[in-house]
């Protein structure tokens, strides 16, 4: 029997060379990611490095850029996560401990889940959209620092939600087992033991979805956080402005300082993200390396 | 001794309001999209009310806010459109490839490297990139290309594409990862290269989940805000040429913000209707791309 | 036209010699394999002989499946992994510089333990791998003669185009069967094909091999001895990476000559 093979082997080398090609072509793609991603923080340091000092820190925007600063900028973006943090991390662990422990499955579970799934997708501007109806105008809290932390918290509440959900179900089941089986009540078991052994991923998710919040701008802009403040909010009812917001108000400006004063600005949040990144991969690795 | 039975209805009385709390909390969620949906609804109706269906969603001059005004609203749609093309364009090849080249090419040395990397550029703040666009890749694109606007849609769309290409990766990382060893094993014994495993046997084995990701890349593009509001300009027009400024429905939808536009005007509902269309758009293809990864993972469980 | 190339054979014998002057068309000369730090082959020296069936038996962790996949360079996937000794095929070093994988592959087919067909259809299956190799011959009649000699044709004749995933474990092993037949290959390697099947669909397949030895040297990695004693024709018994003792079926169950063997072979142990 002679085999079909003995004719073929023509092909082979372009089959080869077609190999290393296309291994060559993946390496190169991949790795012009990383390089776009120096590129831009390269971009971004060199534009931005010469605004940055104390005084930009401590000034609020002016006309002048010599004289602008994000004061403002900085201290309403900490009044915005602040309450962002207050109304969403509540509800968003309250929603998951009840869809991992408490919830039966059936359609009510269902619709509930189909619904956090489907908000997760949801563009950022339509939840601005829906604060501006449903918090700026009809709860009439005006453009101020409430609304749009109650906007901003119904924007990451399924993010927190989700992975709260995956922090809980990673909780064994023999610790739930055990507990129940000492006659505790299902809020007990939840409280004292599957809370606090899911903590750690809990924590990390937080920090994680209060980064995304941080840097969204699309639904501060339609509940009206203005752009030019030169105060700082005194109380939840003041409006405000955040850093993203002045950075895009410096940005969207032809002159070349006000384009420099919006790198100076991204470096900050960047910096702020990259701190809370940091200490959100530092808790998620302690708690993996802690023996159970 | 007695395990305090007295006090058994009041525990239980309180484990109900505690589970009663939880789920309050749980259906907040519900609540929240009965909104978006009750308020886009309420104030789209009020806007046909004064603009047929028709004209909106075929007609092709969108000039709400001058006279003469008009309400078609393809132009946004095609301004929409140009930007998720080009950063599709952009990021689903790369998106892919790289996914291919973590799962079946690279040690895990260069995998501890480039997958927190992508990580990082999906975490970057849109109005980073929006200042990217217009700062770096807009000069550059204009020095190389005379006949690019200040405002165009290429330089959003450049940057659009690089801010979901890490979703594309990782979600394409998850279905090729999902296909077993075996499959692999068996066509290597059959004498194929790698390249040939990994194109032929591999991918179409994770094809839906490896589609799924690019519907919801897709979809993510759609809704992208800030980049398309920096680069690409504010001027609704029905162009194909990347070159020139457009507008999408979400860079309107924030021009129209920023301007004074007093509530109940035709104006103000254009925010609704135009949200409402975005909003119905990201629904479907989120929902059709769930359904797609869903199949996939009943595949190979 | 075809050109001269490093692994084609330089003579072919039509019909079978006596069983004594039976060439090896596979030498094993004192190969040693590391998993890191980890030897699991010991100065292994064989002599495969063609057109027969080889089985290599040997209790669990032993290194039989180690062997079986340095035969088809299928070892190479695996990191870590070194090799010392030399292994001929048709008197060329398989792991010589020169030597490409892919072409050892073409003439030394595998089947795995668990069916593993694509989730394309029975057709594609079959004509997949001739396919990317450039098979340009009669497609048709090779999917059909492959799937003939795997028993299975008349079985899916009708249903080519269907789905390999809906097939029973059994059919799937015998498609996995005719796909490496389909590449005409001298020698098939199988690691315990029949592990994962009902006993019917294994007795059919221990039914396929008497027919597949007329054309071609099958070397089977099996933990089952029965099979082994009533399947193969020579049989090397592997220990701990060693090989303890090689020779004619009969023999090595009948009369073993190292006390190692008779104790493996009478259920002592293993």
């Amino acid at each position: 029997m002679t085999s079909w093979v003995e004719t073929v082997s023509l092909t082979l080398p372009r089959r080869r060379r077609a190999a290393r090609v296309f291994a060559l072509a993946c390496r190169l793609i991949t790795w012009s990611g990383v390089v776009l991603l120096g590129v831009l923080l390269v971009h971004v340091s060199r534009e931005g490095f010469q605004w940055l000092d104390w005084d930009f820190l401590t000034s609020f925007p002016s006309r002048f850029a010599e004289r602008a600063g994000i004061k403002s900028a900085l201290m309403g973006t900490l009044w915005l996560i602040g309450g962002t943090g207050a109304v969403s991390i509540p509800l968003g662990v309250a929603a998951s401990i009840y869809l991992e422990e408490y919830a039966r499955p059936g359609r009510i579970k269902s619709i509930i889940e189909i619904n956090i799934a489907n908000l997760a997708g949801v563009p950022s501007i339509v939840y601005g959209i829906l604060g501006l109806a449903l918090f700026v105008r009809g709860m009439a809290l005006g453009r101020s620092v409430a609304a749009g932390a109650l906007t901003m918290s119904l924007l990451i509440l399924p993010v927190i939600v989700i992975t709260s959900r995956e922090a809980i179900r990673a909780v064994p089941g023999s610790i739930r087992q055990a507990a129940f089986a000492l006659g505790a009540t299902r809020w007990q078991v939840t409280r004292d033991h599957v809370l606090p052994a899911a903590l750690p991923g809990i924590l990390t998710g937080v920090i994680l979805a209060m980064s995304r919040a941080i840097g969204e701008t699309a639904p501060l802009i339609m509940i009206g956080a203005l752009t030019y403040v030169a105060f700082l909010p005194r109380g939840p009812a003041d409006s405000f402005t955040a850093l993203p917001i002045q950075i895009f108000n410096w940005a969207s400006r032809q002159q070349a300082e006000f384009h420099g004063l919006a790198a100076a600005g991204i470096i900050i949040l960047l910096v702020v993200l990259f701190v809370m990144n940091g200490v959100a991969v530092y808790i998620r690795n302690r708690s993996q390396r802690k023996p159970q | 001794m007695h395990f305090g039975l007295a006090g058994a209805a009041r525990r239980r009385w309180k484990e109900g309001a505690i589970q009663s709390a939880l789920f309050v909390c749980a259906v907040v969620s519900v609540v929240t999209t009965v909104g978006i949906v009750i308020i886009l609804g309420k104030e789209s109706f009020g806007f046909f009310r004064h603009v047929s269906p028709a004209e909106f969603l075929f007609g092709t001059r969108w000039t709400p806010l001058l006279e003469p005004r008009s309400f078609g609203v393809l132009p946004l749609l095609c301004g929409t459109l140009l930007v998720v093309a080009g950063s599709s364009l952009i990021a689903i090849p790369i998106g892919l490839v790289s996914a291919i080249y973590l799962g079946e090419y690279a040690s895990d040395r260069i995998r501890r490297i480039v997958k927190p990397v992508l990580e990082v550029l999906a975490g970057i703040p849109t109005v980073v990139y929006g200042y990217f666009a217009v700062s770096f890749i807009t000069p550059m694109l204009m020095k190389a290309i005379p006949a690019t606007q200040v405002f165009n849609a290429a330089s959003a769309s450049i940057v659009v594409g690089i801010m979901i290409l890490p979703m594309v990766a990782s979600l394409c990382d998850d279905a090729l990862r999902a296909v077993p060893q075996s499959l692999r094993q068996a066509a290597f014994a059959l004498g194929a290269t790698k390249y040939e495993v990994s194109t032929r046997i591999v991918v179409p084995g994770a094809l839906s989940g490896v589609i799924g990701s690019f519907v919801l890349a897709v979809s993510r593009a759609v809704g992208e805000t800030m980049a398309v509001t920096l680069a690409a300009g504010a001027t609704p027009r029905m162009t194909l040429n990347p070159l020139e400024s457009i507008q999408t429905m979400t860079s309107y939808i924030v021009q129209v913000s920023l301007g004074d536009t007093p509530a109940g005007t035709v104006e103000y509902q254009t925010i609704f209707a135009v949200g409402a269309l975005l909003f119905a758009v990201t629904l479907a293809a989120n929902l059709g791309a769930h359904r797609v990864l869903r199949r996939f993972r009943e595949v190979y469980e | 036209m075809t050109l001269v190339h490093p692994m084609r054979p330089p003579t072919r014998e039509p019909g079978s010699a006596p069983a004594g002057a039976r060439s090896a068309i596979l030498e094993v000369e004192n190969l040693s394999i590391w998993y890191g730090d980890n030897r699991a082959i010991n100065g292994v020296s064989l002599k495969i002989p063609e057109k027969r069936i080889t089985a290599i038996i040997g209790p669990s962790g032993c290194g039989k499946s180690t062997l079986l996949r340095t035969f088809n360079r299928m070892n190479d996937f695996i990191p870590g992994l070194r090799c010392e000794g030399r292994v001929r095929f048709q008197n060329r070093d398989l792991f010589a510089s020169g030597v490409d994988p892919v072409e050892v592959r073409l003439r030394i087919g595998m089947v795995f333990q668990k069916p593993n067909p694509f989730p394309k259809s029975i057709y594609d299956n079959v004509i997949w791998g001739p396919a990317i190799n450039g098979f340009r011959g009669d497609r048709d009649r090779l999917v059909e003669e492959s799937l003939t000699r795997a028993a299975l044709w008349d079985e899916v004749k009708d249903r080519l185009k269907d789905s390999a995933l809906g097939l029973s474990g059994g059919q799937q092993q015998r498609l996995c069967i005719a796909r490496a037949l389909a590449m005409q290959p001298e020698i098939i390697l199988m690691d315990e094909p029949a592990s994962s099947l009902d006993p019917r669909s294994t007795a059919r397949i221990e039914d396929l091999l008497f027919e597949l030895k007329k054309l071609y040297t099958i070397v089977i990695v099996t933990h089952n001895m029965q099979q082994a004693a009533r399947v193969s024709d020579f049989t090397a018994f592997l220990e701990s990476g060693e090989l303890i003792e090689f020779g004619e079926t009969e023999q090595v169950f009948t009369r073993p000559k190292v006390k190692r063997t008779e104790d493996y072979v009478t259920g002592r142990f293993g």
